[in-house]
């Protein structure tokens, strides 16, 4: 569980659904993801839905190719994973602007703030800069009051202006993960 | 090095797109998209000339966004090894109007031509079958290559695999756009979508 989030909550955070109903205002689609447990209702909401496809890949860079895909067939997609998934998909972030389509991609980080696992830190420490170098922009947001904002701001300028955009979801914000014995 | 009885690589990819009629087609890194090239430039030719591994799911992304369409992926064994992991996802998905040919020469040609793992253990049919991708045939001849052809336009059946043994001869280089924002609008631009 997420007994370490920064603000002590008694109730399911409801910042999952404003990003799902910003995903649905953008008329997003298509939804790879490979599981986190920060990403956990979210994957719920979009597998409960009737317009989106949630599609569990074997590997985070089986997304980027998928959502090219779904921009040549006429659909928005996009990607949800965890920090150290966006290793994985490096070579592969090159089809973005060889191929100029829509791409967003939900982060939600690991490696940072009260991290228990030291076997997180090194690919959680790199993932900004890992986007920067590849031509993705990077938001961040670290308390649920600023979610429904910067993911307004995220999907307009990745579907509007074909600006590739991560956010990253901080572990301030989904809570580091507690190993009980 | 040739053996017997394999297949002509631009043969089979011109029987594949013979009467293509409405069918997208994605050609995987490597010779691949070449052979989709040499069979006639399309508007609705999908060329890859990196992204190692995604031509399957570039094929799974676009055959969600239009059911109503064969979508064709065609790849290298070398290609189709890397984004093995993709034949698990498009098996979950069962998309059925997804095919994909494997074009295997049991080498990466590309790159001066070293054995790959099909040339000794991996059996990518096996992959794809136990995969949950139930039509996975292994062909070997023009005939069914041909029948797959055919297959290839039953949009209600799918997704279906093939995997086709061929000649490992380097041919002449027959190079496609390499303008790749060009390809994939000239594709939208086909199927109706205007620009942004």
């Amino acid at each position: 569980m997420h007994a370490r989030a920064d603000a002590a909550e008694t109730t399911a955070p409801t910042w999952p659904d404003d990003i799902f109903a910003t995903l649905q205002r953008f008329d997003v689609r298509q939804v790879p993801y490979v599981p986190d447990a920060g990403h956990s209702r979210l994957i719920s909401r979009v597998l409960a839905s009737s317009s989106m496809r949630g599609i569990p890949l074997t590997t985070e860079e089986e997304g980027v190719a998928l959502l090219a895909g779904a921009w040549t067939g006429g659909q928005r997609g996009v990607l949800l994973m965890q920090s150290s998934g966006v290793g994985n998909c490096i070579n592969m972030l090159s089809l973005i602007p060889i191929l100029r389509f829509p791409f967003l991609t939900l982060v939600t980080m690991r490696g940072e703030w009260g991290e228990f696992n030291p076997w997180q830190v090194p690919m959680g420490s790199t993932t900004q800069g890992v986007f920067e170098l590849s031509g993705v922009k990077v938001l961040r947001a670290s308390d649920a009051a600023e979610v429904p904002a910067v993911l307004e701001a995220a999907a307009a300028q990745a579907y509007n202006a074909l600006t590739p955009t991560a956010v990253l979801l901080s572990q301030r914000l989904i809570g580091a993960k507690v190993f009980a014995k | 090095m040739s053996k017997a009885n394999l297949l002509d690589r631009r043969q089979v990819v011109s029987s594949l797109l013979a009467d293509r009629k409405d069918v997208v087609a994605i050609g995987g890194l490597g010779a691949s998209t070449n052979d989709m090239c040499a069979a006639g430039d399309h508007a609705r030719n999908f060329y890859l000339w990196g992204g190692m591994g995604g031509a399957a799911m570039i094929g799974l992304g676009l055959a969600l966004a239009q059911p109503k369409l064969p979508v064709l992926v065609i790849t290298g064994d070398g290609e189709m090894l890397m984004g093995m992991g993709s034949l698990a996802t498009i098996g979950l998905q069962k998309p059925p109007n997804l095919s994909i040919v494997v074009l295997d020469n049991e080498a990466y040609g590309e790159t001066g031509g070293q054995t790959s793992h099909t040339s000794a253990a991996a059996d990518l049919v096996g992959v794809a079958r136990a995969c949950g991708i139930e039509d996975s045939r292994s062909v070997t001849t023009m005939a069914e290559v041909e029948a797959f052809a055919k297959a290839v336009h039953d949009v209600a059946a799918g997704p279906r695999f093939a995997n086709v043994k061929i000649d490992s001869a380097n041919l002449e280089r027959i190079l496609p756009s390499r303008d790749g924002t060009y390809v994939v609008n000239r594709i939208r631009g086909d199927l109706g979508f205007q620009p942004i």
